[in-house]
């Protein structure tokens, strides 16, 4: 489980790159897949041979779609990585056994993490075929919808519903399925318990000493309240100092309020992580109607000044961002330079 | 980057080059903390997280945390502590030190911290192999790592093995792991030195020198150690100590030493030690010269306690003015002279009032002021009031001859407040220091004394047509006698405020219970008697009393409204379903001990002095508003000469207690034949177990239990069939302490009339804990080898447990009837129990015995209608009157029925 000495050989790429030019990540997957506007026979996806079926249902379940709509995901990878993307994230937020069992397809996890990989290397490959510039698949891992430094119940402090071992196992099933699938980096991402990023750094140190082979990390926090604090209540530093055993390729944030409002607590981690920083936010704040209404431009715009005020080496978009959004932010960053590391 | 530690818990802290010292908090550490270790023990988490807090709050910059203790599952111990530091932000805002001496509990704390921890510690002991997969893990959970140096072949002693073993650790960490080597604290060992061996006279000089080595040699790795060992030679000399850790850490800081576990009460400022001293001291730690202990040795006795504090009299302020002279002896408590000085001052004053009202207000206001700039101390103050009143004292026959003669105006004070103890209670040592605390402060106090009638409160309230009626009690009743005597303020019409204080009261109980019940006036509570002058002040200023008032009326309304909001949110489980969750011992595998005796039975040879030796004087100090564990608050640095002070004053009066026999302690024990029946538990006439002599009925905890933890009752602890057995007993101080206190009140002595009440509670504590003893020994028997010293039972190490009625683990004060009359108490001992079931006299204790190992202290906490039910039909009385006992611990409000269902 100890981290070796010699890069991975995606690290020292995209360490290369990385020192040219501002990196690009893709969009939205969710904000994709709404458009679709699926229903449960989609999500099910009823005969369709992958085996893994649960008597719930599965509208809203966006991962099984690497397993029932394998088509529509890839094509939604090839947009992201054709407008600009050189890091695409696998569709395996929820791919753990613990999201799963909301759906009751606990069983179906290795195989929706290493079909998500496998998908998401087609649709780089197309692209590359294309244009000839080498895109890397980034293997999603979600925070899970349970804390394990937070107890869910205010009249028992000291419970908690979920273990760091149980986050550990849950973690090492997904990553083990993702690079069985081909992926080229980790990445761990909306960060709400740094506890849990921590199951998740220590499960994928597992895994490389089993394989033998390390993969880069990348890992994203989010600040969802003013106090500028995790949920979980860390400061974006003490998230920094929590997380920097990992020695991941990229420390950053993700999601939450919209660019404007992450620009801070960017610049305080870009002030103290000494490894490249990351930032994809929201497309601003959702409407009444839970849709994103921030243009391509606006977004773009935003980050723009990330990248001119040198906090950024690495961008993209969370939720309600589309590939013109991602075309847009490419463009506005093109002429600044990465952010050196202090 | 520069290489720093960065750590974090909520908050990130980086150990940069402008910290030159990191002192890591030891007091949730239960190896270092006996107050902590009994708090684990007895699984009262909130008040250790408390201590965490307090911690935080006085600038520990990282908290050691450390559970090793044979008493307690320590992993378990670690896991819920540190779950329940996570959700403090105030306490989880700093790292943590995750620390034991063993692997599986620093892993399992590891797992519960988000921040970034260190590891206390890891070593090459059981071999490279064990070292790197520790260190390995280390890395993985992210977390620095305290290196001891230790190896295969023992501790290091000497500068050779010292830096060989972390050299070689220091290797395989950062080469061969990639362990970041900032993230390396060594700690070399620091041992014992002067100890009269000649081998460990070098021992400061090998530590100072590795730690230099190490920060020259393996680069940016840190230096910690555990500096108390140092002294371990003197102990009982704690001024020699503080010397020695001072002059020890001044040298080894200078050579690199960046971070430490140091009790911050035991360290002397460098450049104020005496220079004698501090010389001496250097030369033990930098082993100078050959004969260095010797004369460390000769000269410490010099040293030793309380040196610093007396030093020579310093008797210049007697050539000073009257007034000046007046204002010194007020400020410093000192009785000598104040008689002559108020004559004098009287002499040259118009009026004899004028003194009061000139230089001895004067004084007293300094004192007031030092006292709220938390400058003087709760003892120091009471010292103060006892030079005023003897001041007064000397010039009220004048005033009173005055007034004869033309019917001069009075004293104008500040108001008048009627202090009293309820109906029922008799506990007054916290009102007597409100008294005093105020009188201070130039209120004129009526003090009505313990167990004061409502009537009688509110006639003398309204003949002597006071201000401020202020309520003291210790015990549960108390409340309700409180919430009737406002109730019946309001009746009245009265609109005067009412001040609630007590060791039972709370903010919560006030503002839900009490301030309601009386809305022509306001019921304020009071935490404690250094907050009473500015809430009295603040409602008596025309000024400031109805923005004041208002502001309590706001806070009062917040707090019910937060109060009703969390008691509906608590569940409590239904009483069968708690019953089903009881413990279930393994009664086959235990075989009971018969006690020497059934029965009850006298004990009358008492000798003071030895129950001297039992006395926990941590309580002691709280009672006069000092925080902090005996003996190390003795050193705390701000409170530390205060605080030897009392104790030295304390020891003394000690000495006469013993020597002239001022109490007459008296005690009854018993053992009864018994079998838990349900809930209850009945005890036998004798050993045929067939003829019922008395039943104690249980309360059984109704809040939901997780990881198979059960809901408890006392019942539990007790067999249900078989040669079990239980005990009971009742001990006293004896009645003189009340007869004393008001001997010393007349001579205008209330610091000694305090003091005596305060040392006889503890003499009736420390004889629980010495009788205790003797029946684990002798009486009862089951424990006839055991050997604690009396520190050591502080922290309740043995088996077996003495409950008492009225108390967490059983809420019901009544039961003390039932263990009254097995053992025919009142004519054993002179204790009597008032209508409250308060004992009196007041410094007196009760309890049962339960001798099952595996017994332990518990709160029952809140129970449900159906439970009272059950109970009040099993002991035989009505449901509205087991309410009204148990009124403090009804998850419901009596009288309204399905208001909230037991889940």
């Amino acid at each position: 489980m100890t981290r070796h000495f010699t890069l991975p050989a995606a690290e020292t790429r995209l360490r290369k790159l990385a020192r040219q030019r501002i990196l690009m990540m893709d969009g939205a997957m969710g904000t994709m897949i709404q458009a679709l506007g699926m229903g449960e026979a989609d999500y099910a996806g009823q005969g369709c041979g992958c085996g893994h079926h649960s008597d719930q249902p599965q509208k809203g379940n966006n991962d099984l779609l690497n397993l029932t709509q394998p088509q529509a995901i890839e094509e939604i990878h090839f947009d992201f990585a054709m407008a600009g993307a050189d890091i695409v994230e696998t569709n395996t937020f929820s791919s753990t056994s613990i999201a799963q069992a909301d759906y009751g397809l606990e069983g179906a996890v290795h195989d929706l993490n290493a079909e998500g990989a496998r998908i998401a290397r087609r649709a780089c490959d197309r692209a590359t075929a294309i244009d000839g510039r080498e895109r890397f698949v980034a293997g999603a891992l979600g925070p899970t919808n349970r804390t394990a430094s937070l107890s869910p119940d205010v009249n028992d402090p000291g419970f908690r519903a979920v273990s760091f071992d149980d986050l550990r196992i849950a973690y090492g099933q997904q990553i083990r399925g993702l690079i069985g699938g081909g992926v080229d980096l980790i990445l761990i991402e909306t960060i709400f318990d740094t506890l849990n990023a921590k199951a998740a750094i220590f499960a994928a140190f597992e895994v490389f000493g089993e394989t033998g082979t390390p993969l880069p990390l990348m890992i994203s926090g989010t600040i969802t309240d003013a106090s500028g604090r995790t949920l979980s209540g860390q400061t974006p530093t003490a998230f920094w100092h929590s997380v920097m055993h990992a020695r991941p390729l990229t420390v950053g944030l993700n999601c939450a309020l919209g660019a404007s409002a992450m620009r801070p607590h960017l610049a305080e981690l870009a002030g103290v992580a000494d490894t490249l920083t990351c930032a994809y936010p929201n497309a601003g704040l959702p409407n009444e109607f839970g849709a994103y209404d921030e243009g391509p431009e606006d977004t773009a715009d935003q980050i723009a000044d990330f990248a001119r005020e040198g906090l950024v080496n690495v961008v993209g978009g969370c939720c309600g961002t589309t590939p013109d959004h991602i075309r847009a932010i490419a463009d506005a960053v093109v002429d600044h330079p990465p952010r050196t590391l202090p | 980057m520069t290489r720093y530690l960065r750590l974090s818990g909520l908050e990130p802290f980086v150990l940069t080059p402008d910290i030159p010292f990191v002192n890591v908090g030891e007091r949730t550490n239960v190896t270092g903390s006996a107050k902590f270790r009994k708090l684990i023990v007895n699984r009262d988490y909130a008040a250790a997280l408390e201590v965490a807090r307090d911690q935080v709050e006085n600038g520990a910059q990282i908290i050691d945390v450390n559970m090793d203790e044979g008493l307690i599952d320590s992993r378990a111990a670690m896991v819920e502590f540190l779950n329940l530091v996570a959700s403090e932000p105030d306490i989880a805002r700093v790292p943590v030190m995750i620390d034991s001496s063993r692997w599986e509990v620093i892993e399992a704390g590891l797992q519960c911290v988000q921040g970034k921890s260190v590891v206390n510690s890891i070593s090459l002991k059981e071999g490279e192999e064990e070292f790197r997969h520790h260190a390995r893990l280390c890395l993985a959970y992210g977390a620095a790592v305290v290196v001891m140096a230790f190896d295969e072949a023992g501790q290091a002693d000497t500068f050779a093995r010292k830096t060989e073993i972390c050299a070689r650790a220091y290797a395989i960490l950062v080469d061969e792991i990639g362990f970041p080597p900032e993230d390396i604290i060594f700690d070399p060992n620091i041992f014992a030195v002067a100890t009269g061996i000649e081998e460990h006279d070098n021992y400061g000089v090998d530590f100072i020198e590795a730690t230099r080595w190490i920060r020259e040699n393996l680069p940016h790795a840190h230096v910690s150690g555990g500096v108390s060992n140092l002294s371990f030679s003197f102990r009982g000399n704690e001024p020699v100590r503080e010397a020695m850790h001072a002059v020890f850490l001044y040298h080894a800081i200078q050579a690199g030493m960046d971070m430490g576990i140091v009790n911050a009460g035991q360290l002397a400022v460098y450049d104020q030690i005496d220079p004698e001293l501090r010389e001496a001291c250097e030369d033990v730690v930098l082993n100078r010269r050959s004969e260095g202990t010797e004369r460390l040795l000769e000269i410490a006795e010099r040293f030793r306690g309380g040196a610093r504090e007396e030093k020579v009299r310093d008797l210049a302020w007697r050539d000073w003015p009257v007034e000046k002279r007046l204002e010194h002896a007020l400020v410093n408590g000192i009785t000598e002279f104040v008689e002559a000085d108020t004559e004098e001052a009287r002499q040259t004053a118009a009026r004899p009032l004028d003194v009061i009202e000139g230089p001895l207000m004067a004084g007293m206001n300094v004192v007031g002021d030092l006292f709220g700039a938390g400058k003087m101390f709760l003892p120091q103050v009471v010292k103060s009031a006892r030079v005023m009143k003897q001041a007064v004292a000397v010039l009220l026959p004048y005033m009173e001859e005055e007034k004869r003669l033309n019917g001069g105006a009075g004293r104008q004070t500040a108001g008048k407040v009627l202090m009293a103890t309820v109906k029922g209670d008799v506990h007054d040592i916290g009102k007597n220091i409100v008294g005093v605390v105020l009188a201070c402060n130039n209120y004129e106090i009526i003090d009505l004394g313990v167990m004061v009638p409502p009537q009688k409160i509110l006639q003398i309230a309204r003949e002597e047509e006071v201000d401020i009626i202020g309520l003291s009690g210790l015990i549960t009743p108390s409340l309700d006698e409180m919430v009737h005597l406002a109730s019946e303020m309001q009746r009245e019409g009265f609109d005067i405020p009412l001040l609630i204080g007590g060791a039972t009261t709370s903010k919560v109980h006030t503002a839900v219970k009490i301030a309601p019940c009386y809305t022509r006036g306001q019921a304020v509570h009071v935490h404690d008697a250094s907050r009473a002058v500015g809430v009295a002040g603040a409602l008596l200023s025309p000024a400031q009393q109805d923005d004041y008032t208002a502001g309590i009326r706001a806070e009062y309304a917040q707090v019910a409204e937060r109060h009703a909001r969390s008691e509906y949110a608590k569940q409590r489980l239904g009483y069968a379903a708690a019953c089903a969750n009881a413990l279930k011992l393994d009664w086959g595998a235990y075989t009971p001990t018969a006690p020497q005796f059934t029965g009850a039975r006298v004990i009358d040879d008492w000798d003071l002095a030895d129950i001297a030796r039992y006395i926990d004087w941590t309580p002691f100090f709280q009672t006069w508003e000092f925080k902090g564990v005996y003996p190390r608050i003795l050193e705390d640095p701000q409170q530390g000469a205060a605080v030897r002070a009392l104790f030295a004053d304390a020891q003394a009066m000690l000495e006469r207690i013993i020597a002239e026999r001022w109490f007459t302690p008296r005690a009854v024990v018993g053992f009864w034949p018994a079998n838990a029946v349900g809930d209850d538990i009945q005890l036998y006439r004798d050993a045929q177990r067939a003829d019922v002599l008395a039943t104690f009925h249980t309360l059984r905890q109704q809040v939901p239990k997780r990881n198979a933890r059960p809901n408890l009752a006392l019942a539990d602890f007790v067999a249900p069939t078989g040669a079990d057995h239980i005990g009971g007993f009742v001990v006293t101080a004896g009645p003189e302490e009340a007869e004393i206190a008001e001997r010393f009140d007349r001579a205008n002595d209330n610091y000694s009339s305090i003091m005596v009440k305060a040392l006889a509670d503890r003499f009736a504590e420390a004889m629980a804990e010495a009788l205790h003893e003797r029946v684990r020994r002798d009486f009862w028997g089951y424990a006839p080898d055991e050997a604690f010293t009396p520190e050591e039972l502080i922290a309740e190490p043995y088996d077996g447990i003495r409950p008492a009625p009225g108390y967490p683990a059983q809420p019901d004060h009544t039961e003390k009837q039932t263990l009254f009359r097995l053992l025919d108490a009142e004519a054993a001992t002179g204790v009597t129990l008032t209508e409250s079931m308060a004992m009196w006299p007041g410094s007196s204790v009760s309890g049962l015995y339960i001798g099952h190992p595996e017994a332990y202290y518990f709160g029952v906490a809140r129970v449900e209608r159906d439970q009272v039910e059950s109970y009040a039909a099993r002991k035989g009385m009505d449901v509205a009157e087991v309410e009204r006992w148990l009124a403090p611990v009804l998850n419901y409000t009596p009288g309204k029925h399905g208001t909230r269902r037991a889940a």
